[in-house]
Parts: C-alpha cells; structure tokens; sequence
C-alpha cells in the first residue's frame, strides 16, 4: 500500500501512468473508432491533418488512413512489446535462476552463452533471425524476445547468488525441500520484484527494435505498424514529412510512457534509492 | 604491463565466445530458406540442375553440415571469410571497405554522446533537484524514448529540406572530386547529422549514469576533506570528483559498444551512408548469408576490442584495479 503512494506522489510516474492508459485505450477503441481495415484504401492520398475532417490526421502516400494506423498500431506495438517482454524475462529468468542457484559448472556454461549474446549486437543478431526465419509478427515478436534475454537473466542470477545462502533457504533446505521447490517457491519470490521492475526497461527497447526492423520493412508488412508508417512516409518526406512524423510521436510517446512507469515502480519499491 | 597482462586474459578469455558465436550463428544460417548458390542462380536469372550442383562444388557446399562448420572456421583462422556471391568479390574485402564509415560514424556518435552526456551530467548534478537538473533530466529522457530513425528522418526534414544547412545523405559528394582539407570537410559535413542521431540515444544515457555517479561521489568522505582544506569548488568538481566519476561512465563505453554498431544499421540506412550496418541490411534483403556472417564476426570483434580498449582506459584511471590483482 506505501509503494503505491508512493507511486503517486511522483508526477512523473503519474503522468507515465495517464500516458500509457491512454495508448492502451488506443489500442482497445480501435476495433470501435475504425472498424474497417487500417489499411485498406480510405481516400485520396497524401491529405494533410485536419485539412478533412474525415482524416483527422490526414492519409499516407496510398490513401490510407494515418489515424486509423496509430490506433490499430497501438495495438502491435503494444502486443509486440508485451509478448517479446515476456518471452525475454522468462527465458532470462530461467538461464539467471539455474546459474545462480547451482553455480559450478552449469553458472560457467550459461553465463558463456549470455555473454556470446551480449558480445553480438542485439540488432545484427535480429536481422540474422529475421534473415532466417522470415518476418511475420509471431517470428518478429519471437526474435525481439530472444535478442533481450541477458540483462534479465544477468540480474535474476544476481539476486540469487545473494539470495541462495540466506537463511530461509537453508532452513528450506533443512526441512527437507528439493531444488525445485526452493527454487520456485522460496528464492523466485523474493527475486522476482527488480526483474519485473527492469521488464519496463526491456520492454521499451523491445518496442524501439520492432519499430525500426518495420522501418527497415524487415517487419510483417501486412499489419498496421507505426515503424511501417514511417518507413513508407519515407518516400514523400521531402514535402509530406507528416506522415513519418506522425507515427515517431506515437513510438515516442509510448516508450516514454513505459519508460516513466518502470521507473517510477523502481523508487516506489526502493524508496532508499530515491535519492539519485 | 601489469595492465597489459590483465586486460590480455580478458581478451584471452572473449576468444571462445567469439567460436560460440560463430558456431551458432553459422548452424542458425543453415535454417535459412535457400542458400548462396540459391541466391546466386536467382540473380542469373535461373539455371538448371546440373549448374547449380556444379557451384555448390565450387563453393564446399555440397558436404554435410558439420564439414562445413569445419571448413569455415579453419578458413577463418586464415582471416579468409570466403566469398561473397552477390558482390563478387571476397566477403573481407567487402567488409574492409565498408569498416571504415562506420568506425567514423561510431567514434564521432560516441564522442559527442560522451563529451556532452558528461558537461550536462555535471550541470545536472550541481544544481540537483533545481530547474537545471529537471530540465536537463527531461530532456534526457525524451531523447532516450525517441527511435534514433525517425529522429534522423525529422533532421533531414529540418537541416536539409527546409534550412539546406547540411547534405542530407552519403558519405561524400560525388558531384565534385575535392582532395586535401576540402574532402575532410566535406565528409564531416556529411557526417554530423548521422552523429547526432546515433548519439542521442547515448547522450541521454550517459548524462543519467554521469549524474548519478557525480552524486554518489560527492557525498563520499575525501569530497569532505577536500572542502574542509578549502578547495574552491571548480577544482573539486575537476581534479576529483571527475576522475572518480568517469568510472561507470568508460564501463558503459564497453557495455553500449553493440548497442551502437546495431544502432548504426539503421541510422546508415537513413543517411545512405556506405557502412557496415548498411552492408548488414543489404545482405539480409539479397540473402548473402556469406557477407552477413562474416559481418557477424567483425561485429563481435569490433566489441571485443572496445572492451579490450575500454579495460585499458579502466586500469588507467582507476590504479586500485591493478594493485587488487
């Protein structure tokens, strides 16, 4: 309950808040606002915002809607950046959980591994998963989650290399409870807070890295994408520069807004770190 | 050369990460829907059979998936990162020719994000909590949540369309053959916006990381001693505080170095800047699974030797590092 005063007594985790509301509000009303296919073919191309009032935000180079991509593109950022979030933070909790907790042999191992993926560049490592397994938004999703793996992983084997010989796990122990169990029902708890507080922190990466893979049009093509948006404004930038500027905002606003409520359930749930 | 030697087994130690690498990515390309040959034959236009058996051949792609591995990374202890079909020239050559945009590119995004992340980490810092520090601290953050892409789009749109203060692509014009000075300055005017927009991002990182080391190391009890002697608060911040708080700063130079090279496949992209991370991104669009995995490679030894380089830096303002060992 403190933590979550706490949480509101930052304006700037409060204003991360409202902001994220309001893309997830986006992302449900789109279904209602613009029942039809973002990207089918609305009208003429290349009107600018507010100049008709049918296109609030004016139309693409092929006559699409931009309003009606930012919103249905709410969504795919939105379930890109969720899903590989959730796909990175199991896997690195996973990884950090079996090194931390057995050490030796399969610590050395697996922290070998984490290296080898930090060592390469996340965004090399993706185009050569792309490269590979095509781009589709499930290959997309799954490529994002699997280049952002080590930090959580890094952190979780962290906590439970400090966590491991505390007392309630020897008593654990002592009572008789396998590995399993210590593991899952003992030492994962307790580690468990600053990875889903850095889940923030990859999920806003997660979110940048599928934009400019669709900016690249190394993304599904065939879903409304803010990252596609821009990358096909691209082409009429010189004078239409509203239709890549349009969907940056969008990108910009969202990871902003993870970015601020990651960060604000940091120092509500550290308050000694405040300070800083 | 106790440094030396310290920083040499780390590097040591980085050599069988570079093989994992290597041997993941190289069985991960096997996935891959058609090979070199397959890529080769499409660009002919199509073949037959018998021709495209004869080129596996010539390639060695016609043994088995472990002979291969095995033959590529014997080659590659000879520096010889095989051939690349699109291109048609060997896969190092094309890669050496692409090296050197991009370690511009790096260092100059680098530079910048480091110099200005430190004077604004530092303003920040002194007037904590003040105007200055919110500010700046928000500032920060917006260019940290901007993707690098489309603020290079919005520049191009600002300094190139509308104010036509700076080219707004490639790496030097082509239009006239300028040597000497006049080529140096032509290819920097090329290069400042592609620097500001790698370097954006790690501006803000590193002016996080530089206040907050800044603070730390002034609560600490020497920064009191200082005062007390009577050190005006200039010569504090320079000869102590400084070189105590770059620490975390030249770590994080090691830690973003993969962040930035994968940075700078789109921000090439953008500016058509001739580099490596452009060569990343043609060789996915043309399925040269040769040239990628050699850019692969370089990239993981471009990392490896920023670590290497930046252990040296470490052990050089930090002389505790050397003695502990």
């Amino acid at each position: 309950m403190d933590a979550v005063k706490r949480y509101f007594r930052s304006p700037a985790a409060v204003l991360g808040l409202v902001l994220l509301l309001i893309i997830i509000g986006m992302a449900l009303s789109a279904g209602y606002f613009y029942p039809r296919d973002p990207l089918a073919l609305a009208g003429r191309p290349l009107v600018w915002p507010f100049a008709n009032p049918r296109f609030l935000l004016g139309t693409d180079n092929s006559g699409r809607d931009i309003a009606a991509q930012i919103f249905h593109g709410a969504r795919i950022s939105l379930l890109i950046g969720g899903v590989a979030t959730l796909i990175a933070v199991t896997i690195g909790v996973l990884v950090g959980a079996l090194a931390g907790y057995y050490g030796g042999w399969i610590d050395n191992v697996l922290m070998r591994i984490t290296e080898a993926f930090q060592t390469l560049p996340n965004f090399v490592l993706l185009l050569v998963l792309v490269a590979v397994f095509g781009s589709t938004l499930t290959t997309v999703t799954i490529a994002v989650g699997i280049v952002s793996w080590p930090a959580p992983a890094r952190l979780t084997r962290a906590e439970f290399l400090s966590l491991r010989s505390r007392e309630f796990v020897q008593a654990g122990r002592t009572l008789g409870m396998r590995d399993a169990q210590l593991i899952l029902r003992e030492i994962l708890p307790n580690a468990l807070p600053p990875v889903i507080v850095y889940a923030g922190v990859v999920m806003a990466v997660a979110i940048l890295l599928e934009s400019a893979l669709a900016f690249l049009r190394l993304s599904d093509a065939n879903v409304a994408s803010w990252g596609n948006l821009i990358g096909l404004g691209r082409d009429v930038l010189r004078v239409q520069w509203y239709v890549s500027a349009i969907p940056g905002v969008a990108i910009l606003i969202t990871v902003l807004a993870v970015s601020l409520v990651g960060q604000g359930l940091n120092d509500a749930l550290n308050p000694r770190l405040k300070q800083r | 050369m106790r440094i030396l030697s310290l920083a040499g087994r780390r590097l040591a130690a980085s050599i069988p990460t570079l093989f994992l690498i290597l041997i993941g990515v190289f069985l991960l390309l096997q996935l891959a829907p058609g090979d070199t040959v397959d890529a080769m034959m499409a660009q002919m236009g199509g073949g037959d059979a018998a021709t495209a058996r004869e080129l596996r051949r010539f390639y060695g792609l016609d043994v088995s998936v472990p002979v291969q591995l095995a033959n590529y990374l014997w080659r590659l202890v000879r520096l010889d990162l095989g051939f690349s079909a699109i291109y048609g020239k060997p896969v190092a050559s094309v890669i050496l020719e692409r090296l050197p945009p991009t370690l511009l590119l790096m260092t100059s995004a680098l530079s910048f994000a480091f110099f200005f992340g430190l004077v604004f980490g530092v303003i920040a810092a002194r007037g904590v909590n003040r105007w200055p520090d919110t500010l700046i601290s928000t500032v920060g953050l917006i260019f940290y949540a901007t993707p690098s892409f489309w603020f290079g789009l919005m520049a191009i749109v600002v300094f190139s369309i509308y104010l036509q203060w700076l080219p707004a692509g490639g790496f030097e014009d082509i239009g006239t053959v300028s040597t000497g000075l006049w080529r140096v300055l032509d290819i920097a005017s090329h290069l400042v916006l592609p620097s500001l927009t790698l370097g954006l991002i790690f501006l803000a990182i590193y002016l996080r990381i530089m206040r907050a080391s800044m603070l730390e190391v002034l609560n600490l009890d020497f920064i009191r001693t200082a005062r007390a002697k009577g050190l005006d608060e200039t010569r504090i911040i320079t000869r102590h505080v400084l070189r105590n708080a770059l620490l975390p700063m030249v770590t994080l130079i090691g830690l973003q170095a993969g962040t930035m090279l994968g940075g700078s496949v789109v921000v090439e992209t953008v500016f058509s800047l001739p580099g490596l991370g452009r060569l990343a991104y043609e060789s996915v669009v043309q399925r040269d699974l040769n040239t990628l995995l050699g850019i692969v490679f370089v990239s993981a030894l471009l990392v490896i030797a920023v670590n290497f380089i930046t252990d040296l830096l470490y052990a050089r303002l930090d002389p505790r590092i050397t003695a502990e060992n």
